[in-house]
C-alpha cells in the first residue's frame, strides 16, 4: 500500500488527518438566466497517498468539484457554501496568493485533453521548466532537471524531446509531458481529470500504470476523475459517484461495483463499456435473453446474406514530403481484404495510426485507393462515373466521431436532416418535412427539436441528429467512424442500442471503425484487427474475444479497463 | 527555418514580375501615346517625336520595353519626369517622408492598439472595455478626411499643440499629427482584433493548465495568452504596413505631406506614365517585402507554421 510510504510532516500529529476534505461543498454558476447550482452538498475525503475516483457523466459536477479544490473554477463559477480543507487549511478562505503558492507544489493537475492542454507555441522543455521555476524548485542545471522529470514520466529520449514543440508529439507523449508537469514539483495531491480518455486503450493502460507507479513512489494522493466506472474501480481505492451535482454514493471501489445501491450507480455499472464485455459473454453462455438488443443479428436479415461490400487487397500509400527520409512512402493501408454481409456489422479495430480510418474513407470513396478494389453490391467503386457515384453516396452514409464538429452550427436540426434529401431531389417540401419528423422519431428526439440549433443540444442528442441525417436517404450501409468514442458511457450505451434497434428494423449494414474493443463487443458480428496498416486478425466477434490468436489482439483486450476485475455474477 | 526563408524569398520573384508586368502593361498599353501626354496635346515636330521615341524605347516591342524598365528600376536610373527632374530623385525624396509617416502611424496603432486591446480583453465587460469599444466604433465610423480636418483644426490651429501642416523637410515633429490621424483608424481595428483574440485564448485549456502549474497571473498573461493572441494582430499590422508605405493620399493631401501618396496622385492626374509605373513598382516590392516580414514573424510566433 502506498499509504505506508507517506511521511507525516507535521511534528505533532501522529494520527494521519485527511489531505483533502470537502465538507458540504456547494458551487454556483452565474449565468444569463440566473444562478445555476452546479454542485450541492458534496462531501469527500482523501487521505495522504490514497487514490479516490469521482465517477459521473458529463455535467454531473465531477470536474467542477475537482477544479474548485485548486481554485480553477471558470470566471462565472464560485464556491457558494461549504468548505474545502487541504491539510486542515480552508481554501475557500485563502487569498489568491496562497492559492498560487499551493498550485503546482502542493496540488498538481493532469488535465483531460493532451491535444489542447499544452501551449502550441512553446517547447515542451520550456513548459516543464517554467513550472519548476514558478515553484522555486529549479536547480542550476535546470535543463538536466527537465530531462529527468520528463524521463520519469516515461518519455524516451527526454533531453532531445524537451527541445520539441507539442505538435511534434503524439497524443500519448503529450499526456506523458502533462503528467511530468503535474508531478514535477512532487505535489501531495494530484488531480487527474480524465487523464486518458482521449487516448487509445493500450496507451491508456501504459499511462495509467505509469501514473500509479509514480504517485506510489512519491506518496502522492490522487483525485481521479472519470466517467468510466470500470476504470475507477481498477485504479482507485475509493469511489465517489456524482449525479446532477450531488454525491449519490461513495465507498470502497469494489464494494460499489459489486453492490451498487443508488439507481444511478446501478445504471452506470450496467452500461460501463469496460464491464460490458464480460456482461455479454455471460449473457450468451447462459443463453438467456436471446432478444437482447445488444445482439442485433436478426435471423431474417442475415438469412438473405450476400456480401454487400467486398474489399480486395486494398492499399493506400501516401507520399511523404520533406527531405529527410527522401522517397520513403508511407503505407497507411497495406493489402487489406474483408467482406461485409448485408445486415451485419463489421468492426475494424486498431490503435490510432493503424489505418482503420483510411479504410473507412476509401470505402466512402472520399479517398482513392492506391491499389486494390472495393466492390459495392457487385460494382467496382473505382469504375463509377459521376452519376453512379452520386447514387452510391445515397446508399452509403457516414456517421463521424465528433458530434460537435460534424454538424453545421449555422443549420438548425431540420435543415441539417433535410439537406441530404434536398441535395438528392427527393420528395417535395411537405413530404420532406414528414420524413424529417419520422427520422427524429426513429432516433427518439422530440419533433420540437427541429427548430433548434446544434449548440442547444447535448453531445448525445447531437449524435442522434447525426444518425438521423445519415438515415435520411434510406442508406443500405452506414459507416460509423468512432461514432460513439466521444460520448459518455450512458449516452454511448443509448446510441449503441439505437444503432442496434435501427439495424434490426431497417436491415442496415454497419462498418464500425473504433479503437474501443468494449464497444466492438456490444455491436459487432465480425471483427478485423488492424495494426500498422495490415489486418492481423479477423473472425467473428466471439472468436476474436474468446480466443485471440495474435499477441497484439490480446494486448488490446487486456488493455480494456476493468478487464482484470473479478466481477460478481449479479453484475455479470 | 533557413529553408522556409529561402522558399518564401524565392516566391517573391514571380509575384514581383507578375504584378509589375501587369501595371506596366496597363499604363503603357491603355492610355494612348505617352508623347501626347508629355506635350500636353500641343503639336510637336516629328524630329522631337523621333528623339523621344528613341529615348523612351517606344519603338521596341512591349516585352523589350518592360525588360529595359526592370533593368533601369534596379539600377535606379528611371529617366527624367515631365518637369525635367530625375524620377529617381523625386522618389528618393518622397519615400523617406512616407516611410517616416508609416513607421510612426504603425507604432501608434501597434503600441496603443495592442495595449488597450489586452486590457479590454482581460477586463471584459468592465468600464474600460466598454469605453474603448465605444471609442473605437466612433473612430471607425468617422471618415478619415473628417477626422483629419477636425484634428488639424482643433489640435493644430486652435490648441497649437502640433503643427497643422508639414514643412518641406517633413521631419518627425511635423508628422505627428498626420501619423495620429493615419494610425487612429487602424488603432481601432488592432484594438478590436487583439481584444477578441485575447478573449479566445483566455479560456484555452493550456491557459488553465498554466495556471494550475502555479504560475502567477502576469506570467500566464504574458507568456501564455499574449503570444498566442498576437498571431492575427501581426497579420493585420503587416498588411497595414504595406498599405501605409503606399502613402495615404487623403491624409497626405490634408496635411500637405510631400510623400509618395501625394506624388503618385499628381502623377496620375497629369498622365505621367513613367513616374506612375516606377512608383507603383516600388510599392509592389515594398508590399511583398512587408508580407514576407509578416510570414517570418508568423513563423517565429507560431512554431507550427515552419513546417506547413
Amino acid at each position: 500500500m502506498s499509504k505506508d510510504r507517506v511521511q507525516i510532516t507535521e511534528e505533532d500529529s501522529s494520527v494521519p488527518r485527511p489531505l483533502l476534505e470537502l465538507r458540504d461543498l456547494a458551487i454556483t454558476f452565474d449565468t444569463a438566466s440566473g444562478e445555476v447550482p452546479a454542485v450541492r452538498n458534496a462531501n469527500l475525503t482523501i487521505m495522504p497517498g490514497e487514490t479516490v475516483a469521482i465517477v459521473g457523466e458529463s455535467g454531473s459536477g465531477k470536474s467542477t468539484t475537482a477544479l474548485a479544490a485548486i481554485g480553477l473554477l471558470p470566471e462565472n463559477g464560485r464556491v457558494s457554501g461549504g468548505r474545502i480543507l487541504f491539510d486542515g487549511e480552508d481554501l475557500t478562505k485563502a487569498d489568491n496568493k496562497r492559492i498560487i503558492e499551493l498550485r503546482g507544489r502542493s496540488i498538481g493537475m493532469v488535465p483531460q485533453d493532451p491535444m489542447s492542454n499544452l501551449n502550441p507555441v512553446w517547447k515542451i522543455g520550456y513548459q516543464v521548466k517554467e513550472t519548476l521555476r514558478a515553484n522555486n524548485l529549479a536547480r542550476k542545471d535546470v535543463d538536466v532537471q527537465v530531462a529527468e522529470v520528463l524521463a520519469d514520466a516515461g518519455l524516451p529520449d527526454a533531453a532531445q524531446r524537451a527541445k520539441q514543440y507539442p505538435h511534434e508529439f503524439s497524443g500519448g507523449m503529450r499526456q506523458r509531458a502533462l503528467i511530468a508537469i503535474g508531478l514535477s514539483c512532487s505535489p501531495r495531491l494530484l488531480i487527474a481529470d480524465e487523464p486518458t480518455s482521449a487516448l487509445d486503450v493500450t496507451v491508456q493502460r501504459q499511462i495509467l500504470d505509469h501514473l500509479a507507479t509514480m504517485t506510489a513512489e512519491l506518496g502522492t494522493a490522487v483525485l481521479l476523475i472519470t466517467h468510466d466506472l470500470g476504470l475507477a474501480a481498477e485504479r482507485a481505492e475509493k469511489v465517489v459517484v456524482m449525479y446532477k451535482g450531488r454525491v449519490v454514493e461513495s465507498g470502497p471501489a469494489l464494494e460499489i461495483l459489486r453492490n451498487p445501491r443508488h439507481p444511478y450507480t446501478q445504471r452506470l455499472v450496467a452500461s460501463a463499456p469496460s464491464l460490458a464485455s464480460q456482461r455479454i459473454k455471460s449473457a450468451k453462455t447462459s443463453s438467456v435473453e436471446s432478444a437482447d438488443v445488444l445482439l442485433p443479428k436478426s435471423e431474417a436479415t442475415v438469412s438473405k446474406s450476400d456480401d454487400v461490400i467486398e474489399v480486395r487487397n486494398l492499399t493506400k500509400v501516401y507520399k511523404l514530403r520533406g527531405g529527410k527520409g527522401a522517397g520513403a512512402d508511407f503505407k497507411a493501408v497495406d493489402d487489406v481484404s474483408f467482406d461485409i454481409k448485408r445486415g451485419s456489422t463489421l468492426a475494424v479495430v486498431g490503435e490510432s495510426g493503424s489505418g482503420k480510418s483510411t479504410v473507412a474513407k476509401m470505402v466512402l470513396n472520399l479517398e482513392k485507393p492506391t491499389s486494390g478494389k472495393i466492390i459495392f453490391d457487385g460494382t467496382d467503386l473505382t469504375a463509377l462515373d459521376k452519376k453512379a457515384l452520386f447514387d452510391f453516396r445515397r446508399r452509403v452514409q457516414p456517421i463521424f466521431q465528433d458530434p460537435y464538429g460534424s454538424l453545421d452550427p449555422m443549420y438548425n436540426i431540420y435543415r441539417t436532416i433535410e439537406e441530404p434529401l434536398r441535395v438528392h431531389n427527393i420528395g417535395d417540401k411537405k413530404s420532406r418535412e414528414a420524413k424529417v419528423r419520422e427520422l427524429l422519431d426513429q432516433v427518439a428526439l422530440p419533433a420540437s427539436s427541429m427548430r433548434r440549433f446544434p449548440n442547444e443540444l447535448s453531445g448525445g442528442q447531437r449524435q442522434r441528429v447525426a444518425v438521423a441525417r445519415a438515415l435520411a436517404l434510406d442508406p443500405e450501409i452506414v459507416i460509423c467512424d468512432e461514432a460513439v468514442s466521444a460520448l459518455d458511457v450512458l449516452v454511448q450505451a443509448q446510441i449503441l442500442n439505437l444503432l442496434a434497434d435501427l439495424q434490426a428494423e431497417l436491415g442496415l449494414t454497419y462498418l464500425f471503425i473504433t479503437h474501443d474493443l468494449a464497444v466492438v463487443r456490444q455491436i459487432a458480428d465480425h471483427v478485423c484487427v488492424m495494426e500498422k496498416g495490415k489486418v492481423v486478425e479477423a473472425g467473428t466477434t466471439d472468436q476474436v474475444f474468446n480466443d485471440p490468436a495474435q499477441a497484439y489482439t490480446r494486448a488490446l483486450l487486456d488493455a480494456i479497463p476493468g478487464s482484470r476485475l473479478e466481477l460478481p455474477p449479479e453484475v455479470a | 527555418m533557413l529553408r522556409f526563408i529561402i522558399r518564401r524569398v524565392l516566391q517573391v520573384i514571380p509575384v514581383f514580375i507578375g504584378s509589375t508586368l501587369l501595371v506596366y502593361f496597363l499604363v503603357f498599353s491603355m492610355s494612348g501615346s505617352p508623347i501626347d501626354a508629355l506635350s500636353g496635346g500641343k503639336p510637336i515636330s516629328p524630329a522631337v517625336v523621333a528623339q523621344l521615341t528613341a529615348q523612351y524605347h517606344l519603338d521596341q516591342p512591349f516585352i523589350a520595353q518592360y525588360g529595359i524598365f526592370i533593368k533601369n528600376l534596379f539600377t535606379f536610373n528611371l529617366g527624367p519626369s515631365f518637369s525635367g527632374q530625375p524620377i529617381a530623385s523625386i522618389i528618393a525624396r518622397a519615400f523617406p517622408v512616407t516611410a517616416r509617416l508609416a513607421v510612426m502611424a504603425l507604432a501608434i496603432e501597434a503600441i496603443f492598439g495592442v495595449t488597450a486591446g489586452v486590457i479590454a480583453g482581460l477586463r471584459k465587460g468592465k468600464l474600460f472595455d466598454g469605453t474603448v469599444l465605444l471609442a473605437s466604433l466612433v473612430v471607425i465610423a468617422i471618415p478619415t478626411f473628417v477626422l483629419g480636418f477636425l484634428l488639424q483644426f482643433v489640435v493644430g490651429v486652435k490648441l497649437e499643440w502640433a503643427k497643422p501642416t508639414v514643412s518641406s523637410g517633413a521631419n518627425w515633429g511635423d508628422l505627428i499629427l498626420p501619423a495620429v490621424v493615419l494610425g487612429l483608424v487602424s488603432f481601432a481595428y488592432v484594438l478590436r482584433l487583439t481584444r477578441t483574440s485575447i478573449l479566445e485564448n483566455m479560456n484555452a485549456d493550456y491557459v488553465r493548465t498554466a495556471t494550475a502549474k502555479g504560475l502567477s497571473r502576469p506570467r500566464v498573461v504574458m507568456v501564455h495568452i499574449l503570444r498566442n493572441s498576437l498571431i492575427p494582430v501581426v497579420t493585420f499590422l503587416g498588411a497595414d504596413l504595406g498599405g501605409l508605405m503606399g502613402g495615404a493620399i487623403v491624409t497626405e493631401g490634408i496635411f500637405n505631406v510631400p510623400g509618395v501618396g501625394n506624388t503618385l496622385y499628381r502623377a496620375v492626374l497629369s498622365g505621367e506614365g513613367p513616374m506612375v509605373v516606377s512608383i507603383v513598382s516600388i510599392l509592389v516590392l515594398v508590399f511583398v517585402l512587408a508580407n514576407l516580414l509578416v510570414d517570418l514573424l508568423y513563423a517565429w510566433l507560431d512554431p507550427r507554421i515552419r513546417y506547413a
